[in-house]
């Protein structure tokens, strides 16, 4: 079975993330990881691939950084990597990420395409179903267990109600969420493997991509400003004096809340 | 005046509180019409023109129910082509959003997903606001290309029933579901139990428990607080990691974000990815045995002591006071 896992490069999560004067995420500044979701993609991808046969392979689009994440994807264990790098494609909203990444998609070919289920820098959560749309396969998405049986995918879907199970025929585009497994460490031989494993670059023009249909210029969206929330101010703060309770139910009741 | 489209969210029968509040914002834009994907549009017709409805799109089938997102975006697109709405509003749940998506690829038009506020710019063309990196960024945003597609935030918006609200036309619509988007088939289904308490997402309460509440014993008292101030229960990723609450209520940047009127937050240090999913909260209250924890940098009102003993007080205090 040929999977490709999608992954991304973000800002840590734990660092001071900014946006850049056009609005865009700032990725030369704070630490890259790779996108947390993603890990839990690889994974199961990885998984499937050891339980069914067959080959992972990592795409990730982004700008020269994010050869770090495919790299990472490929120390847990995947077989080859693809960046899509190219400075047209910086500032690429989901509209745009999705026809870049669909592009790569129908040259390198898959039976299962696997997503984390959100970036955790746009948190938008679109870009799966949006690559199901425009491959023209079904979507099993928001993941919380695959199974593949012959020809076919079935999954347990999070919902915000309970779950949903979902089959289809494959080839299709599956999104995971978190906890659907343990991701896995590279392991010191596993890194010195990575070192070895190939890594495509494509750029724009060699994944068949429109320039105008990508970056901040070929964007179906547009930030018209943006400001930094003013910090919240500390309130107060008492220490528990055996009526520690008391006072928070006052504090409460002056605010109406009881 | 240009029809704003909102692709009603409902389940058994019941209109889901976040339908009223899209109509509210799409009442902003223009003139809200409510498309309704199965059965049951006619009885919800009155409540909907409650809130500022003026048209009801009625695509009776049974068969949104059996497929993932794609039959509701065929829908959703098939009516934009159709009526050429001003912008299609969806809430941003777990299949709103990708509604959204898939009915921005058919369109051709921009999205912007998960808007905590809509509103009409200088030329009438909407402009979403956004809370970025858990709400430490304000974005607005517009659509340029395309019919905007706005993923709203469920309890973002403030439905309110509209002033002359008159009566909503129920304009039924013969539209079949393609084979394409039948592509994906729901087989089964599981309702979580929920029991009586508020939903995380849209209560104006949520009291929520973290590694100091010890075990999942220790938790309990989190729930007990939860249900003597009627608010959801959410839990910090100590607390799911470890198994002592079910994940599905983690507050923070890999699970919920929450914006009530008040976050009780007990025993909580407040890591940065957990205050990504809940600093925008109007009230924060903080609980925790550490003067250093960075949660009490952004509570309005903290207690340095232990959760174990200043909770069950307070939930002593708030039954007194109750009466």
């Amino acid at each position: 079975m040929n999977i490709v896992v999608c992954v991304k490069q973000v800002p840590d999560t734990a660092s001071e993330r900014r946006l850049r004067q056009d609005g865009t995420v700032d990725r030369a500044g704070p630490e890259g990881v790779v996108n947390e979701l993603d890990e839990y993609a690889i994974e199961e991808g990885l998984r499937i691939a050891e339980a069914h046969g067959g080959e992972v392979t990592v795409l990730s689009m982004g700008p020269g950084r994010a050869a770090e994440a495919v790299r990472r994807a490929l120390s847990m264990g995947a077989d080859r990597g693809v960046h899509l790098c190219d400075e047209a494609l910086a500032g690429s909203d989901a509209l745009g990420t999705s026809y870049a990444l669909a592009q790569v998609l129908g040259r390198i070919g898959f039976d299962l395409v696997i997503c984390g289920a959100e970036s955790t820098d746009a948190r938008t959560g679109v870009v799966p179903a949006m690559l199901a749309e425009r491959l023209s396969v079904p979507q099993l998405t928001l993941a919380g267990k695959v199974d593949i049986e012959g020809g076919s995918v079935t999954v347990r879907r999070v919902t915000d109600e309970g779950y949903q199970v979902v089959s289809a025929a494959l080839p299709a585009v599956v999104s995971v969420v978190e906890k659907i497994n343990e991701p896995r460490y590279p392991s010191f031989k596993g890194i010195m493997a990575a070192r070895k494993k190939p890594v495509q670059t494509l750029s724009a023009a060699e994944a068949g991509i429109d320039p105008g249909q990508v970056g901040l210029a070929g964007a179906a969206t547009a930030v018209a400003d943006f400001a930094v929330r003013p910090p919240r101010q500390a309130g107060v703060v008492v220490a528990d004096e055996g009526d520690g309770g008391a006072k928070v139910a006052a504090f409460l009741a002056g605010r109406k809340f009881i | 005046m240009a029809e704003v489209l909102v692709l009603a969210e409902h389940a058994g029968g019941q209109v889901r509180k976040v339908t009223f509040e899209l109509v509210t914002a799409a009442a902003r834009l223009g003139e809200p019409a409510v498309v309704w994907a199965g059965p049951g549009a006619e009885a919800a017709r009155e409540r909907l023109a409650a809130f500022g409805a003026a048209r009801v799109y009625a695509a009776e089938s049974g068969e949104f129910d059996q497929y993932v997102a794609a039959p509701k975006a065929e829908l959703l697109a098939w009516l934009v082509a159709g009526r050429a709405p001003a912008a299609v509003l969806v809430a941003a749940t777990a299949e709103g959003r990708e509604v959204a998506g898939r009915l921005a690829v058919k369109t051709g038009s921009g999205v912007l997903a998960d808007a905590v506020g809509v509103a009409a710019g200088p030329d009438g063309a909407p402009v979403a606001e956004h809370a970025n990196f858990g709400g430490a960024v304000t974005v607005h945003a517009t659509v340029t290309r395309g019919t905007p597609v706005i993923a709203v935030r469920p309890g973002a918006v403030s439905a309110a029933p509209a002033a002359a609200a008159g009566a909503a036309e129920l304009v039924p619509v013969a539209f079949t579901v393609s084979g394409a988007a039948r592509a994906a088939r729901i087989t089964g289904r599981e309702r979580a139990e929920k029991g009586a308490r508020p939903d995380l997402a849209e209560a104006q309460i949520v009291v929520s428990g973290g590694r100091g509440t010890g075990s999942a014993d220790g938790f309990k008292v989190i729930e007990e607080l939860a249900d003597a101030l009627g608010a959801a229960v959410g839990a910090s990723r100590a607390v799911t990691d470890a198994g002592w609450y079910p994940h599905q209520f983690q507050v923070g940047q890999t699970g919920k974000t929450v914006s009530p009127q008040l976050y009780v937050a007990a025993g909580i240090s407040g890591a940065i990815q957990h205050r990504a999913g809940m600093q925008t909260s109007k009230t924060i209250v903080a609980i925790n045995k550490d003067p250093q924890a960075p949660i009490f940098e952004i509570a309005d009102y903290g207690v340095v002591g232990d959760l174990h003993t200043v909770i069950p007080q307070l939930i002593d205090e708030i039954r007194k006071r109750k009466g």
